[in-house]
C-alpha cells in the first residue's frame, strides 16, 4: 500500500517495519476484535460512531419531516399502527407517542453514542499516544475493554429500539421514566455500559498523560488536543460515576419499587434531576473540550502559524472542566429547583464564557497574519469558530434567570444547544477527521470536493437550525408534534418549519457526501506522505499509517507548534524537516 | 504476528515477562498502575457518592424515618461484620508486604484469610438480609405496604407486589410493636389510640423509603465485596503461580487499594445506618 | 510469615510497612470501632451523628494513611484522593442546599393536598 512511498520519505520517516503499518500488519478479524494497538481500537471506534450517527441522523429526518407540516405529517395513525405492529414491546403506539420515541432516540443516540465518544474515543485514542510519542495508552486491555463496553451498550440501545423504543427524552426524567411502559430499563442499562466504557477510556487517558509522555516532553510541549483530551479525562473520571449511580437507582426503583426518584413511591424528582445534571452539564464539556483541542491543532497547523496563547489555550481547557461542576443548576431554573440555588447557578453559569472566550480570541490570533490555507479541516474548523460563537452568545440568554424562564423548553433551547453539539462537536469531528485521516489511512481525499461540502454543510445547517432561534423567541415549544393551535399566534410558523426542514435535508445530505469521498479516497485516493499538512507534533513524525508500535525511529520532542523548519517537498507532497 | 503477540513481544528487548512492552522501566509500570487504581478509586468513592447523598438529603429532611429505621437493624451483627471486614484489611496489607519481601508462603496465607473474612462477611450480610424480608420489610414504600397487608394511598399498579396477603399481619404488628417500645422508652405520651395508630401505620409506610436505602447503599457494597473476592480469586491463582515477586507485586498491591476502599465504605455505612441515634 | 526485619532497608517498588504498624493500626480501628457503638447508646442529642462521622473519619484516615499507604505514596496520589472528596462535598453540599431551601414548597404542597 503506502509502503512504497514512506520508504521515500527519508530520516524522518523510516520505512515501515517488515510485517507492514498498522493496517496491514495482520489482516484477520480476531486480530480487529482483541486488538491491544490504541490505534486499531481507535479505528473500530470511529466506525461505529460513525454508524450511530447515521442512526441518530434518520431520526433527525424523521422529526424533521414531522414537522414540516403543522399537523401530522409522516407520522400518522397507520405508521402508528405499523411502527408497533414491528416492535417487539408494546402493540400500543399513538402518532404523538411515535413522535415521542422518535425525538428520545434521537437524542439518546446522538448524545451517548456519538457525541460524547466521537472525539475522545474516536480520534483520542489514535492520536494521544502518538501526539505523547509513546508505543500505546498506559492500560491496552483496558482500551480494549471500553470498546467492548462501549459496543455492548450500543447493542442495549438497539434492543431498546427493536422493543418500541423509549418515549422519556434522553434525560430519563423521574417520576414518568419510572412510570412509563416503554424500554427505559435496557436503555438506562445501556448507558450504564457506555457510562463505565467512558470512565475506562478517560482513566486511561489521564495516566498515559501522567506516565507515558517521551523523554523531554513537560507539560507545556504537549499539544493542545492532548490538553483537552486531559481536562476531558478529569471530568469523565468525576462526572460519569454520578450517572452511573443514578441509571442503576432508576433501574432499581423500576425493578424493585426502591422510592429514591418517584414522588408516588416517596422520592424526590428533584433530586433526580441534580444527580442527573451533575453529571449531564460536565458531560457538555465532555463533549465540546476534545472539539476545542482539535480547533486549537488545526489552526495552528493550517495558519502555519505558532499558536497564540498557548498557556491560556491549556489553562482554560482546565478551567472549563472545573467551571463546568458548578453550573448544573441551571437545567433546572423551571423544574422545582429553589430560587436561591437558582441565583446561584446563574451567576457561575456566566463564568464559563471567560474560558471559552479566552479560546476564541487566540484561534483568531492565531490566525492574524498566518498563511492560512483553506483546506477541508481548516474549512470545518472556521465553521467551528463561526457556529460555536453563535451557540455560545445564545447560550448566555439561557443562562440569565429571567429570559431562561421566556424561553425554555422552546425551540430557542433546541437551536442553542445543536448550534453547540452539532455546530460545534460534530463540526470539530470532521475537523479532525479529516486532518488526521491521511495518519490514519495513508491516503488523501479529494480536498476540493471537501471544501464545496463543507460550505454545503455550512448553508444546510444554518437553514436548520437558525429559524428555531427565531421560532423560540416567539414561544414555540420544544416536543411538539402538533403546531395546528399556535398557527395564530406566531408568525410565518409553517415557513421557518419548511426552511428548518429543507436545511437539515441538505445537512444530512453533505454529511453522506464526506462519508461517499473519504470511502472512495480509501481505494482512489493518492497515498498520503507522513506529514501532508506541516505539523510539527509528534504524529506527523512517524509514516501514513503508522507502524504497529507507532515509531520505527524516535521522534524528536520539540515545540509542537514551531513550523520554522518544516518545509514542503513538491515530489512527495508532504512537509520535511529542513536541514 | 499480531497486535496480540505483539503486546507479549516481550522477549527482544531482554524485558522481565511481566514489563509490558510499551513501558521502559518497572518503575513507570508501577507508577502507571498505582495511578490508575488511585483514579479508579476516585471513579469509585463518586459512585457511591451518589448514594450518600441520597442518604443525605433524606436523612437530613426525615431524620425521625432513619430513627425508627435503625431499630430494625441488628447492631452487634454490624458491629461484628465491621470488625470481620477490618480483619480482612489487615491481612490484606500484611498480603502486600509479603509479597513486596519475597515471602511467597506469607502472601497466599494472607490472601486465603482475605478472602475467609469476606466470605464470613457475607455470610452475616446474608443472615441481615434473610430476616429483613422473612419480616417483610422490603425496599420501596409501595412494597412494603402491600407486603404487610396495609392498604396504601400509593399502592400504584406497576409495583409488582402480590394484593394484600393476608396471613401476614402478625409482620404488621411486630413492626408497630418495635416502634411503639421505641416511642415508650422514649417517653411519647399517646393521646388517641386511634390517632396513634394511623401514625404507626404511616411510619411503617415511611420505613419503605429507610429500607430502599438501606439496601441500595449495603447491596452495591455488597457487590463489591463479591467483586473483590473474584478479584483477589485471581491474586490467589497467580500467587501459587508464582508470579509475584518483589520486583512485581502491582495487581497485589492494587486489588489491596480496591479492598481497603470497600472496607472504607464499611466504616462509614456502619454508624450511618446502624447507630442512630 | 512473620518477617520481622522490617527495618532492613528495602530496595524495591513502594514502601513496605512494618508488621508492627499494621498491628497497632488494625488495634486502633478495633479500639474505634468500640467507642463508636459505646457512644451510640449515649444520649448526646443531636451531636450523635457528628461523633459517628467523627470517629469513622478517623478510622478512615488510619485505613487511608497505612493500610493504603497514601501516606509513604505518591503526593499526587493524595491530591488525586482528596480530588474525590472535594467534588464529593461539592455535589453533596450543593444539593442539600437546595434540597433545604425546597423544602417548606413540598410541606406547604402536601398541606394544601389534605
Amino acid at each position: 500500500m503506502a509502503t512504497a512511498v514512506t520508504d521515500a520519505i527519508g530520516p524522518e520517516a523510516s520505512p515501515a517495519t517488515a510485517g507492514g503499518n498498522y493496517l496491514t500488519c495482520d489482516r484477520s478479524v480476531r486480530s480487529w476484535v482483541f486488538t491491544l494497538d490504541h490505534k486499531r481500537v481507535g479505528i473500530m471506534f470511529l466506525v461505529t460512531v460513525v454508524i450511530c450517527l447515521g442512526l441518530g441522523a434518520l431520526f433527525a429526518l424523521l422529526i424533521r419531516t414531522e414537522l414540516t407540516t403543522p399537523g401530522p405529517t409522516i407520522m400518522t395513525e397507520t405508521t402508528a399502527k405499523l411502527a408497533a405492529a414491528l416492535s417487539l414491546g408494546d402493540t400500543r403506539m399513538t402518532p404523538q407517542q411515535m413522535y415521542n420515541r422518535a425525538f428520545t432516540l434521537h437524542g439518546a443516540i446522538m448524545i451517548f453514542l456519538f457525541v460524547l465518544p466521537a472525539i475522545p474515543s474516536a480520534l483520542g485514542n489514535f492520536v494521544l499516544p502518538l501526539q505523547l510519542g509513546a508505543k500505546d495508552v498506559a492500560f491496552p486491555r483496558l482500551n480494549l475493554f471500553s470498546y467492548h463496553l462501549f459496543v455492548i451498550g450500543t447493542l442495549f440501545f438497539v434492543v431498546t429500539l427493536l422493543m418500541g423504543g423509549i418515549d422519556t427524552g434522553w434525560t430519563f426524567y423521574a417520576p414518568y421514566s419510572v412510570e412509563t411502559r416503554t424500554a427505559v430499563t435496557t436503555a438506562v442499562a445501556g448507558a450504564f455500559l457506555l457510562g463505565f466504557g467512558s470512565i475506562f477510556t478517560g482513566l486511561n487517558f489521564l495516566v498515559t498523560t501522567h506516565t507515558l509522555r517521551r523523554q523531554g516532553m513537560t507539560w507545556f510541549k504537549m499539544p493542545l488536543f492532548v490538553w483537552s483530551l486531559y481536562a476531558t479525562a478529569v471530568i469523565q473520571l468525576l462526572a460519569t460515576p454520578v450517572l452511573a449511580i443514578t441509571l442503576l437507582l432508576l433501574a432499581v426503583e423500576r425493578v424493585f419499587g426502591v422510592g429514591i426518584f418517584d414522588p408516588a413511591l416517596g422520592g424526590d424528582p428533584v433530586l433526580f434531576q441534580h444527580f442527573f445534571w451533575f453529571y449531564s452539564h460536565p458531560a457538555v464539556y465532555i463533549m465540546i473540550l476534545p472539539a476545542m483541542g482539535i480547533v486549537s491543532e488545526v489552526i495552528s497547523i493550517h495558519s502555519r502559524k505558532h499558536i497564540f496563547g498557548y498557556r491560556f489555550i491549556a489553562y482554560s481547557s482546565v478551567a472549563i472542566a472545573l467551571l463546568g461542576f458548578l453550573v448544573w443548576g441551571h437545567h433546572m431554573v423551571v423544574s422545582g429547583q429553589s430560587p436561591l440555588a437558582g441565583m446561584i447557578f446563574s451567576l457561575l453559569t456566566f463564568s464559563v464564557a471567560i474560558p471559552s472566550a479566552i479560546k476564541v480570541f487566540n484561534w483568531l490570533a492565531t490566525m492574524y497574519k498566518g498563511s492560512i490555507a483553506l483546506t477541508t479541516p481548516m474549512c470545518y474548523s472556521l465553521i467551528f469558530i463561526f457556529l460555536f460563537g453563535l451557540g455560545g452568545l445564545t447560550g448566555l440568554f439561557l443562562g440569565a434567570l429571567a429570559t431562561d424562564v421566556h424561553v425554555h423548553d422552546t425551540a430557542f433551547v433546541v437551536a442553542h444547544f445543536h448550534y453547540q453539539m452539532a455546530g460545534g462537536v460534530l463540526m470539530a469531528f470532521l475537523s479532525g477527521l479529516h486532518h488526521w485521516w491521511p495518519k490514519m489511512t495513508g491516503r488523501m481525499y479529494n480536498d476540493k470536493l471537501g471544501r464545496y461540502t463543507a460550505l454545503w454543510i455550512l448553508i444546510g445547517f444554518n437553514l436548520t437550525y437558525f429559524p428555531q432561534f427565531i421560532l423560540g423567541s416567539h414561544g414555540m415549544p420544544r416536543r411538539y408534534f402538533d403546531y395546528t393551535k399556535l398557527l395564530d399566534h406566531i408568525p410565518h410558523l409553517t415557513l421557518y418549519q419548511v426552511i428548518s426542514t429543507i436545511g437539515g435535508y441538505m445537512f444530512v445530505s453533505g454529511l453522506v457526501m464526506v462519508a461517499v469521498y473519504l470511502i472512495a479516497s480509501l481505494r482512489h485516493g493518492r497515498p498520503a506522505p507522513a506529514n501532508p499538512w506541516g505539523g510539527a507534533s509528534m504524529e506527523w513524525q512517524t509514516s501514513s499509517p503508522p507502524p504497529p508500535h507507532n515509531f520505527d525511529t524516535p521522534p524528536q520532542v520539540g515545540d509542537p507548534y514551531d513550523f520554522s523548519n518544516l518545509v514542503y517537498d513538491e515530489e512527495l507532497q508532504g512537509y520535511v524537516r529542513a536541514r | 504476528m499480531t497486535a496480540v503477540d505483539l503486546s507479549h513481544d516481550h522477549g527482544g528487548e531482554g524485558h522481565a515477562p511481566w514489563l509490558a512492552h510499551h513501558f521502559d522501566t518497572p518503575q513507570q509500570q508501577y507508577a502507571s498502575a498505582k495511578l490508575g487504581t488511585w483514579v479508579f478509586l476516585l471513579t469509585e468513592v463518586l459512585f457511591f457518592g451518589g448514594l450518600f447523598c441520597a442518604y443525605a438529603v433524606y436523612r437530613h429532611n426525615h431524620p425521625e424515618v432513619f430513627f425508627d429505621g435503625h431499630h430494625f437493624l441488628s447492631t452487634p451483627l454490624g458491629a461484628t461484620n465491621t470488625v470481620v471486614l477490618l480483619f480482612s484489611s489487615l491481612t490484606m496489607a500484611w498480603g502486600v508486604r509479603c509479597a513486596q519481601l519475597d515471602q511467597q508462603r506469607g502472601l497466599v496465607t494472607c490472601l486465603c484469610l482475605t478472602l475467609t473474612a469476606a466470605a464470613v462477611f457475607l455470610g452475616i450480610k446474608y443472615i441481615e438480609y434473610s430476616q429483613k424480608w422473612s419480616h417483610h420489610m422490603v425496599p420501596g414504600q409501595a412494597r412494603i405496604m402491600a407486603a404487610l397487608g396495609i392498604e396504601s394511598e400509593h399502592a400504584t399498579d406497576h409495583v409488582p407486589g402480590q394484593p394484600a396477603p393476608r396471613g401476614f399481619r402478625p409482620y404488621k404488628e411486630h413492626l408497630m410493636e418495635v416502634l411503639r417500645h421505641s416511642d415508650q422508652e422514649r417517653g411519647v405520651v399517646i393521646v388517641s389510640e386511634k390517632a396513634y395508630e394511623a401514625q404507626l401505620e404511616k411510619r411503617i409506610q415511611n420505613l419503605g423509603v429507610f429500607f430502599g436505602i438501606y439496601f441500595s447503599l449495603t447491596g452495591l457494597h455488597a457487590i463489591h465485596v463479591i467483586c473483590g473476592m473474584i478479584a483477589i480469586g485471581w491474586l490467589l491463582r497467580r500467587a501459587l503461580a508464582g508470579h509475584f515477586s518483589s520486583a512485581y507485586f502491582n495487581a497485589v498491591d492494587c486489588v489491596g487499594l480496591y479492598w481497603h476502599l470497600v472496607d472504607l465504605i464499611w466504616i462509614y455505612l456502619f454508624p450511618l445506618l446502624y447507630l442512630i441515634h | 510469615m512473620t518477617d520481622s526485619n522490617s527495618e532492613i532497608q528495602h530496595e524495591g517498588l513502594g514502601h513496605v510497612v512494618p508488621v508492627s504498624t499494621l498491628l497497632a493500626v488494625f488495634a486502633a480501628l478495633i479500639v474505634l470501632t468500640y467507642i463508636t457503638v459505646f457512644v451510640s447508646t449515649l444520649d448526646v442529642g443531636r451531636w450523635s451523628l457528628w461523633v459517628a462521622l467523627a470517629v469513622a473519619t478517623a478510622k478512615g484516615s488510619l485505613v487511608v494513611l497505612y493500610f493504603m499507604h497514601l501516606r509513604y505514596d505518591s503526593p499526587f496520589n493524595a491530591f488525586i484522593f482528596a480530588t474525590a472528596l472535594v467534588f464529593l462535598g461539592l455535589f453533596l453540599g450543593i444539593v442539600l442546599l437546595d434540597s433545604i431551601e425546597y423544602q417548606p414548597d413540598i410541606e406547604m404542597f402536601l398541606r394544601n393536598q389534605g
